[in-house]
């Protein structure tokens, strides 16, 4: 039976960049710990000589020439998705230490 | 009603000038401007843009391709150039996002001339099997207003299955096209991992992700699949496989065709009008010709538990692009960057995007990762093998999409796990990345469709299509269609 303190949770919030309201906080324990118990149903499942899967065609290192492709949208463009203000094509975004 | 008819149809009068595009469009525009007050299914409403199109294709007067003047609608996590696309996100919803290029599956659609109406309702980010994790709302299940529609393609399999589209694009990565299918009595296709491109939609979980489309018949979903199929420079994921004639291939007889039913799909007190109506479905293949062999799959019951955590895991890592420099939404004055950064994501994602973050953020922690994600990385292999091992035996399997029908809405908000369980028969298929299809194949008594779920050997469609259009040929249930 897995079950995560409220400091683990603010823990993994703070890694997650989340903040969450003492009632969240409280809520979200008790459910990762039901989500985590049923997981640890993996633990019953031997796996000492299985290979993991991460690919699961088998495709490996898929290579391409090292081309530009501007055609398909200019920085620009892709610039202007941005909320914060643009000083010579970059975004300003807030400063990292106040 | 000119949007009920199938793509096939259409195609047929199109070609033949007894019908236009624009007026194909505007019966669709007409439909979701009757229904949708009451379904949620369209989140973005594209008609000027689309009457346009049609205009300009009715023009050319040219109808070569099967889908050329078909109106269609997108899950809103399909990218289109000038488009707002939010994945029904607050995080993208606020300062609506309007990406400046077009999804591969998208570019190839409009090469062909098939005509984007609008945007269909998912679960956030696709998270979810309901589409109540929307922020936009809930989609109601056109057969029964009070229940789910399934999802996270649940906005695609509403409209599809209310006839306000012929054809809804959906995204598939734990079955979010093969369940909403089977709730709403729609044809689903889940491709093979790789079967067709990624780029330019919306990212779940990478390693599982698929791109596909609900139909209201097999043959439409063959058309489409055969158009949006192949491999793409853009994702290097997809597989450099010849996409074979779908539509040709299907229409061979299922004589000799070995069907397995994998027992571990028909669990002691699952719903009974469920076995009743796969149990069926199994004997008319046989009268078509297939022989039924009863097979196993043993790891299937570790499917859900093993997605829960590759997907969370996977997801945590795609949801850090959402920091609110690039796109989406944006919070005035804040102290410093993390600031920043935590009000954003805070504000801007919804609960159970939140809660597989944190399952994911856990999962890959230090000291974690051989416990969760690589434990789940080999149970994976485990479960692929099983299904290598099957398809030595058989050509297909059948099951059912879903241990029950559509259920009602806020049944399962406050209970995760128990959400996460409706997904028991179609994850195991996600995480072998193998190609599913979803057929209508019954309903319950009280109106509800039921539908089963076809599985193949990767890259095995065409088979797949063989037997849900043989299917398709002797029975009426993908017919049907609710009464709103």
């Amino acid at each position: 039976m897995s079950s995560l303190t409220k400091a683990q949770v603010e823990h993994i919030a703070k890694l997650a960049r989340l903040s969450l309201t003492p009632a969240e906080t409280e809520k979200m324990a008790k459910e990762l710990s039901s989500i985590l118990t049923y997981v640890e149903k993996l633990n019953e499942v031997q796996t000492d000589d299985v290979e993991p899967t991460a690919q699961v065609t088998g495709l490996e290192t898929v290579l391409r020439p090292d081309e530009i492709l501007q055609d398909i949208i200019s920085p620009d463009a892709l610039l202007d998705c941005s909320p914060l203000p643009k000083t010579e094509h970059q975004i300003q975004s807030p400063h990292a230490h106040g | 009603m000119l949007s009920s008819l199938t793509i096939a149809q259409a195609h047929e009068q199109l070609k033949t000038k007894k019908i236009s595009s624009q007026e194909l469009v505007q019966s669709c525009i007409d439909r979701i401007e009757s229904v949708d007050k009451n379904l949620n299914a369209v989140v973005f409403r594209n008609f000027d843009r689309a009457l346009e199109e049609a205009k300009r294709i009715d023009t050319q007067g040219t109808f070569d391709h099967p889908l050329t003047g078909i109106p269609y609608l997108a899950k809103d996590v399909y990218c289109e150039a000038g488009v707002p696309t939010t994945a029904c996100s607050n995080i993208l919803r606020d300062k609506t996002y309007i990406p400046p290029f077009d999804s591969t599956t998208k570019k190839r659609l409009k090469a062909v001339g098939a005509i984007s109406i609008g945007k269909a309702n998912t679960d956030e980010f696709t998270c979810g099997g309901s589409t109540e994790w929307s922020c936009y709302g809930v989609t109601k299940n056109p057969w029964d207003l009070t229940r789910v529609p399934g999802g996270s393609s649940g906005g695609s399999a509403a409209a599809v299955a209310a006839d306000e589209c012929l054809f809804a694009l959906g995204t598939d990565t734990g079955g979010s096209i093969r369940q909403p299918a089977s709730y709403c009595n729609c044809t689903g296709i889940k491709v093979t991992y790789g079967r067709t491109s990624r780029y330019g939609v919306m990212s779940f979980a990478s390693s599982l992700d698929s791109i596909g489309t609900l139909a209201k018949t097999t043959e439409d979903a063959a058309i489409i699949l055969g158009t949006i199929a192949g491999k793409d420079p853009l994702d290097a994921t997809t597989g450099d496989i010849p996409v074979p004639d779908y539509r040709r291939d299907m229409k061979q007889d299922i004589k000799g065709l070995r069907i397995g039913l994998p027992k571990e799909y028909f669990l002691d007190g699952m719903d009974p009008e469920v076995d009743t109506a796969i149990r069926a479905a199994a004997k008319t293949f046989e009268s078509l010709g297939a022989t039924i062999v009863d097979i196993s799959l043993p790891n299937t019951a570790y499917g859900v538990a093993t997605y829960y955590v590759i997907a969370p895991c996977e997801l945590s890592s795609n949801m850090a692009r959402y920091d609110g420099l690039r796109f989406g939404h944006t919070a005035p004055k804040p102290k410093d960057l993390l600031d920043y950064y935590t009000r954003i994501r805070s504000e801007g994602f919804g609960p159970e995007v939140k809660r597989r973050i944190m399952i994911g953020t856990y999962a890959l922690s230090a000291g974690y990762y051989d416990a969760y994600y690589l434990k789940a990385q080999k149970i994976r292999t485990l479960v692929r093998q099983d299904f290598d091992n099957a398809f030595n035996a058989v050509d297909v399997l059948l099951t059912p999409c879903a241990p029950t029908p559509a259920f009602t809405i806020g049944a399962h908000t406050n209970d995760p796990v128990q959400m996460y369980l409706e997904d028991a028969f179609t994850i195991p298929a996600s995480l072998a990345g193998i190609p599913g299809l979803a057929i209508p194949c019954g309903f319950s008594k009280n109106t509800l469709p039921i539908g089963m779920q076809l599985l193949g050997p990767q890259f095995g469609e065409s088979t797949l299509f063989r037997a849900g259009h043989a299917y398709e040929q002797a029975t009426e249930w993908h017919k049907k269609r609710p009464t709103i």
